[in-house]
């Protein structure tokens, strides 16, 4: 196994900086919102960690896509990286929706559009790693997991136009607000640069457990081939 | 003259959120360590393996 890269070292540092940022710019710098008060603070790393889970699956489909076209297990190794990481961020946005719904929507969930179509997502994906679990031969559980990822990719899209294009209760924060929403609000400048650069902090922290976690898959990967090399 | 009511104090709910974040960014951290940690021992005991085999 190669040693670690120096960018990658120099990627984890600046992860750990720019979540420390982000957790200032949330916390401390964005002004309270006015009618929902602190509990709209979570809005900021709510946003930013559906963000990334949704790159990441979306990411799983182009790695799943990959492996189709070249039948190279590198992409398998790529692919179950980017479903395991999107897999925690999506469940981190669910939690702090759900959070943030109980003293503004006076409920801890509802099976709102968007919130149906986020816990189904977060659900293909969980069934994704119990599946693969039922395949033993290395080409046909990538092969599956392939097609998958991809099907799976489909859900991101759905979940993201939710509240675009269904009658719901959830806040549309850029563009235009549904009737029904409860808890929508303006940002103004202060939030604004909190929120993007949650958004920006969290893109770079996914790049970094994104390269960090393939590197650990292709250990796996390394440790299997010796095992059976000697068990031959 | 025109007075704003103060917002509610729903800040138990923001150090919550934020309380589970941190939990389940550590948690999966940790999983990471462990597991990298883990394959690296027995890689170097596969490895061991190996050159006695030979």
């Amino acid at each position: 196994m190669k040693s670690k890269p120096r960018f990658l070292t120099i990627l984890d540092i600046a992860s750990v900086l720019l979540l420390a940022v982000s957790a200032y710019l949330a916390l401390i710098y964005a002004p309270e919102e006015a009618v929902m008060g602190q509990v709209q603070r979570v809005f900021y790393f709510h946003v930013a960690t559906a963000w990334v889970g949704m790159l990441g699956f979306i990411a799983a489909g182009v790695a799943g896509i990959a492996f189709l076209r070249t039948a190279d297990l590198k992409w398998d190794i790529i692919g179950i990286a980017a479903v395991e990481i999107s897999l925690v961020f999506f469940l981190i946005a669910i939690i702090l929706g759900s959070i943030w719904a109980r003293p503004v929507w006076n409920t801890w969930w509802t099976w709102d559009p968007r919130l149906t179509t986020a816990a189904i997502t977060e659900l293909i994906y969980v069934a994704y790693f119990m599946l693969r679990q039922g395949i033993e031969d290395p080409d046909r559980r990538a092969r599956f997991g392939a097609v998958y990822t991809l099907v799976g990719a489909v859900s991101v899209p759905i979940t993201f136009m939710a509240i675009r294009l269904f009658r719901t209760i959830h806040p549309v924060v850029i563009g235009s607000q549904s009737a029904q929403a409860q808890g929508g609000f303006n940002m103004d400048s202060g939030m604004k640069v909190a929120f993007f650069f949650a958004l920006f902090a969290f893109t770079v922290i996914f790049v970094d457990l994104f390269w960090n976690r393939i590197r650990l898959g292709n250990l796996a990967q390394k440790v299997e081939q010796l095992k059976l090399k000697i068990m031959s | 003259m025109y007075f704003q009511a103060p917002p509610p104090d729903t800040s138990s709910y923001m150090i919550g959120g934020y309380t589970i974040f941190a939990v389940v960014m550590a948690v999966y951290l940790v999983s990471l360590f462990l597991r990298w940690r883990n394959l690296k021992q027995e890689l170097s005991l596969l490895e061991e393996m190996e050159e006695n085999k030979q």
